[in-house]
């Protein structure tokens, strides 16, 4: 292409960057400003200096770590377990015959239709009844099935010649063996990216937590930083961004790590 | 094939089978018992039979909460296609630099909706908020969007096109690479501008992506409720009061748990509707491949 017809396209380019970098830059920059620094001077692009005030202050209002901790905990702890679990459910639905196989497949289907948010009033309720609020089963147990993860194991399963299984029959693998140690392998690429997904999605994850919590036992991250602007009074934007770092940097780290998997576990569904 | 023994298969879907239809069957099927009556967490449940619904209803509540939604859903997905589109096809090009504006656009799907709402809520603030600012110093009056009843609706849905066009430029992307580029090349062999080549070859190639585009961005935006609880609380005057916070604050603020639950049944009802609509757009898809 010719420099001259490439120039308003590298210019539209770089104002996407902007309108996407530069609300990140003005996290960061906002979070090593003081407070007078901000009263006085809201719009100033550079901080007089590098003031780490914001992040003291942080880390003295909140847990970090252990709101991190849990929240880590809590996203592997059910993107693994829809692993284990898609993996047998899957290779049922795929492979197996059976009497009912398509009423099973029915209601995983049927799940797919139903978000959390319009599951959480009797959900809540059960919770509540069995004295399971603030705990970690609330956050977890909901979630350790996937109906979108079985849904794509039983996909990529079809694809698998039977052959393989009936060798590894032969060889006298049990169907455990069969599940987790002979196929497992075949879907890696697949299985990665259904671990991410999830694990992002849980990670940064606020309406749940934020139903099933009403103490700090097992509350996460995303409520401690929206916690640092219900808590505050007036102006605490430099605290409240310096929390926004805390808790996007690990996900943009990991983003920037594995994007090729997460694009395209995002575009796959398309 | 056959299973080695009659119980495996069950074995096998047992826990998730059970687990889906504790968590997300049975749930559906006691807001819809819920509904019909009146209980405050703290007396008995009371059998009111519809009186939820009418009451819901009667205030015009409802359907006002239904047609906001359904708004803040029409901004953000219309909102999204439009620049999706229009930055996959500015971006479907080869070399680093436009790999890295790609990935700062989809950046923002990833990072947590508390951050992007935090910060939007600190660029948009009144009196100190960047974007304010700027527009002051360029003339304009001082608004402050989040607290304007007209304003709050469409500045929540500017936040979610911030968030979600990288979703979408994604998947238009890996549309764009289901163009054939020798139908591109007979095009322009044919005389074909770039714009009739976008028109009447890309375009029409586009269509099963772009209606999947919109009934996945439909849903979700459907479902909005971190950048309401977080940037507005519903406010001001109940104008970004969107369905899943209206449950949210039935149940948690009101304690009224009939109410939340014949919210909860209208909510999935309507999104059954766009998900019948989803599947069907899917179905096409398919058969067009």
């Amino acid at each position: 292409m010719s420099r001259a017809r490439r120039l308003p396209l590298l210019l539209l380019a770089c104002a996407a960057a902007a309108a996407w970098l530069l609300p990140y830059a003005w996290m960061v920059v906002t979070s090593v400003k003081t407070l007078p620094e901000i009263v006085a001077r809201p719009t100033a692009p550079l901080p007089d200096h590098l003031d780490g005030g914001a992040y003291r202050e942080v880390f003295a209002t909140l847990p970090v770590a252990r709101y991190m901790g849990i929240t880590v905990f809590m996203a592997v702890a059910i993107a693994g377990a829809q692993i284990a679990l898609a993996l047998p459910a899957g290779y049922a639905l795929a492979k197996l015959r059976f009497v009912g196989k398509r009423w099973a497949f029915g209601v995983v289907l049927a799940c797919l239709l139903v978000p959390s948010q319009a599951t959480f009033v009797p959900v809540f309720l059960l919770f509540a009844k069995t004295h399971l609020i603030n705990t970690m089963t609330a956050l977890v147990l909901p979630f350790a099935a996937s109906a979108l993860g079985t849904f794509l194991v039983r996909q990529a399963l079809l694809s698998v010649p039977d052959e393989i299984i009936e060798a590894a029959r032969m060889d006298g693998a049990s169907e455990w063996t069969i599940v987790y140690r002979v196929l497992a392998p075949m879907l890696k690429p697949t299985l990665v990216s259904l671990f991410l997904v999830s694990f992002v999605f849980h990670y940064n994850d606020y309406f749940w937590p934020l139903v099933m919590t009403t103490d700090d036992a097992v509350r996460t991250l995303p409520l401690g930083v929206a916690l640092l602007r219900e808590q505050g009074t007036g102006v605490r934007w430099h605290i409240v961004m310096a929390g926004n770092v805390v808790l996007s940097l690990p996900v943009l780290a990991l983003f920037a790590l594995v994007q090729r998997h997460l694009v395209r576990a995002v575009s796959a569904r398309g | 094939m056959n299973p080695r023994a009659r119980w495996h298969p069950w074995a096998m879907l047992g826990p998730t089978l059970g687990l889906l239809v504790v968590f997300f069957l049975v749930p559906i099927g006691v807001a819809g018992a819920g509904s019909l009556f009146s209980w405050d967490l703290l007396t008995p449940p009371r059998f009111v039979g519809g009186a939820n619904y009418a009451a819901l209803a009667a205030h015009g509540e409802l359907l006002r909460v239904a047609l906001r939604t359904l708004g803040y859903s029409a901004l953000v997905v219309t909102g999204t296609m439009t620049l999706g589109l229009g930055l996959a096809l500015l971006l479907d090009r080869p070399g680093r630099f436009f790999a890295f504006v790609r990935a700062s656009v989809f950046s923002a799907y990833v990072v947590s909706w508390v951050a992007v709402a935090l910060l939007w809520m600190w660029m948009l603030d009144g009196n100190a908020g960047v974007v304010g600012q700027l527009l002051r110093a360029l003339g304009a009056p001082p608004v402050a969007l989040l607290g304007d009843p007209d304003a709050a609706l469409p500045a929540l849905a500017l936040v979610g096109v911030w968030k979600l066009t990288g979703y979408a430029m994604i998947v238009f992307l890996a549309g764009l690479q289901d163009v054939p580029p020798s139908l591109l090349e007979a095009a322009a062999l044919d005389g074909a501008g770039a714009v009739a080549r976008f028109r009447y070859v890309t375009l029409p190639l586009l269509a099963p992506t772009a209606a999947f585009v919109a009934t996945t961005s439909l849903v979700t935006s459907f479902q909005a409720f971190d950048v309401v609880r977080i940037m507005t609380q519903g406010g001001p005057a109940r104008a970004t009061e969107l369905f899943v916070y209206a449950i949210y604050e039935q149940i948690f603020l009101n304690l009224s748990v009939g109410r939340a639950s014949a919210l909860t049944v209208v909510f999935f009802v309507l999104l059954l509707a766009v998900a019948g609509l989803q599947l069907r757009v899917f179905r096409t898809r398919r058969g067009e491949r």
